[in-house]
């Protein structure tokens, strides 16, 4: 039985009649031939997020970020006139890579006022332009002028800073967030500066664990022994179900309930969250720039459901914002190392504390949130070494995991198109003003 | 012999455990890996019944200029988080069927 209303058509994946309710074949999850194919027409085409403009605080800050899945390294700078740009990290003269510390494979940030290559010390301003060559008088015809470094599409949405390595991106960061980029805008994100990042190496393609987080299916089964027993059974016993799914394709969101903070009887939930005031869905105590949730951007909190708890925004094709009822935001990155592994990316946002108790709170809220990532982490690799065998080769997927089959048939699309289609088969037709 | 953990006065009996009165978030989950589920037994009984108390002392002062006693204090809480969950909940130190899976961490708050 249903607890929430569904759409008129009786189905959340119904609502998209071309996404159709057959099983879906796995294939696109460890086939080396559509990995790659997935590199050339999704992430090397696609904008992707890199990081928030709080990660380089003044002129001269900067973060390096290694894309080895399409054989990039790229130096992230904000530059004197404080705009952020990027740059490929090659020196223009015999091609080291300008921006690395101690092992040249590895992500590295600091502050400089001049990048100096380790080999030749050529320097290069922060814009980018070459100002200073080591005996440059030994040189034939330098052109200094057109041996600057070489950038990068660069641009920042609401403090994320994205790039794009396509040297012509055929849309602007904006035309590619598509209804997201106002739907999501507006929420305090700049407020929100304390970061706990976490990264881990995880053996299955990157879908799947984009799979694993647009369904909360999972959530009672897998992560049932994270509730008190009395409460996990009954969680379990309800299963799942959205307040609402949404795609824009090729984004797509899902709102959930949870709104539980606190929760009604405090038997519900384990001592240490009582104590703290504080658990999976944030500390309990809203911090004062959400209003009480009454400034949310558009998207946010479809329904209006009173149990809401937690939106979760896929931008595609690799990053997610899960906004939380409690009053702070978590970001998901992906990154498709190989057919078979990818890099996770997670960060925790919260309002700076103003108290020891609201430090604790968000402590303890990062040692839970963890221990559900790591079951989910190990759960992929034994998903991805069974679908792998081939053994079975078509897999069903409910209602509450139409965003997995969206994101999947999302891929197809692009991967068959060689970049962004203009349209998805199941996306009503855009009404011409 | 090296100097006891600096508490504060009221809470000096907790310079026990100060094996886990650690910095950074890593040195603490490498400690909850390596110890029992009793030893995380044994400072949860040790702090819970005095954890309203102890954040209370602790909300007394400004969190940007905490004294050395009292980031100590608040490192075994941070530890504690972190030991509840074997003790609340999966009565083993680490999570089960989490196999080879490892977060490592980029950025955290420090104290």
């Amino acid at each position: 039985m249903a607890h929430f209303p569904k759409p008129a058509e009786g189905s959340w994946t119904q609502h998209y009649p071309g996404l159709g309710t057959g099983p879906i074949s796995y294939r696109d999850s460890f086939d080396p031939e559509i990995w790659q194919q997935e590199i050339d027409s999704i992430f090397t085409k696609e904008w992707l997020c890199v990081g928030r403009v709080e990660q380089l605080s003044r002129v001269g800050s900067y973060f390096t970020k290694e894309f080895e899945w399409a054989n990039r390294s790229l130096v992230i700078v904000k530059d004197q006139g404080e705009t952020i740009r990027a740059f490929h990290n090659i020196c223009r003269h015999r091609g080291n890579k300008l921006v690395w510390h101690d092992y040249p494979g590895e992500e590295t940030s600091g502050y400089c006022r001049q990048f100096s290559c380790k080999y030749h010390a050529w320097r290069y301003a922060l814009d980018g332009s070459l100002v200073f060559v080591q005996q440059e008088e030994e040189f034939f015809d330098l052109d200094k002028e057109n041996l600057g470094l070489v950038g990068v599409a660069c641009d920042v949405w609401e403090g994320f800073i994205f790039v794009n390595l396509d040297p012509q991106p055929s849309q602007t960061l904006t035309e590619a967030l598509g209804d997201l980029a106002t739907g999501l805008a507006g929420y305090p994100y700049a407020e929100m500066t304390q970061r706990y990042s976490v990264t881990s190496k995880i053996n299955s393609n990157w879908k799947l664990f984009i799979d694993a987080f647009v369904e909360f299916y999972h959530a009672p089964i897998l992560h049932q022994q994270q509730s008190t027993s009395e409460e996990g059974q009954k969680l379990a016993a309800f299963g799942f179900e959205g307040l609402h799914y949404e795609l824009f394709s090729p984004h797509s969101m899902v709102s959930s309930w949870g709104g539980m903070s606190p929760p009604a009887d405090p038997g519900m939930v384990k001592p240490m969250e009582n104590f703290l005031r504080s658990g999976l869905f944030g500390p309990w105590d809203k911090p004062a720039v959400v209003n009480n949730n009454e400034n949310l951007p558009p998207l946010v909190n479809p329904s209006g459901h009173r149990a809401w708890g937690i939106d979760s925004f896929l931008l595609w094709p690799n990053f997610m914002i899960l906004i939380w009822e409690t009053g702070w935001y978590l970001t998901y990155s992906y990154w498709p190392d190989s057919p078979n592994s990818h890099t996770f990316e997670s960060s925790l946002y919260f309002v700076p504390p103003e108290t020891p108790s609201q430090r604790m709170a968000q402590e303890y809220a990062f040692s839970v949130f963890k221990e559900f990532a790591l079951q989910d982490a190990n759960t992929l690799e034994a998903t991805q070494s069974m679908i792998e065998t081939g053994v079975v080769d078509t897999f069903v997927l409910n209602d509450q995991e139409v965003l997995c089959r969206h994101h999947h048939a999302a891929a197809r699309e692009q991967v068959a198109a060689g970049r962004r289609p203009d349209s998805y088969p199941w996306m009503p037709a855009e009404v011409s003003a | 012999m090296s100097a006891p953990l600096a508490l504060p006065e009221e809470f000096a009996d907790l310079a026990q455990f100060e094996d886990w009165a650690l910095e950074t978030w890593r040195e603490r989950y490498e400690k909850r890996l390596a110890s029992t589920v009793d030893e995380m037994q044994a400072l949860y009984d040790a702090i819970t019944p005095r954890i309203e108390e102890i954040l209370s002392y602790c909300d007394r002062h400004d969190l940007a200029k905490l004294p050395d006693e009292v980031r100590n204090l608040m490192f075994l809480l941070f530890s504690l988080c972190e030991a509840s969950l074997p003790v609340e909940i999966w009565r083993q130190p680490r999570v089960p069927d989490s196999g080879a899976a490892d977060l490592t961490m980029v950025a955290e708050p420090r104290l």
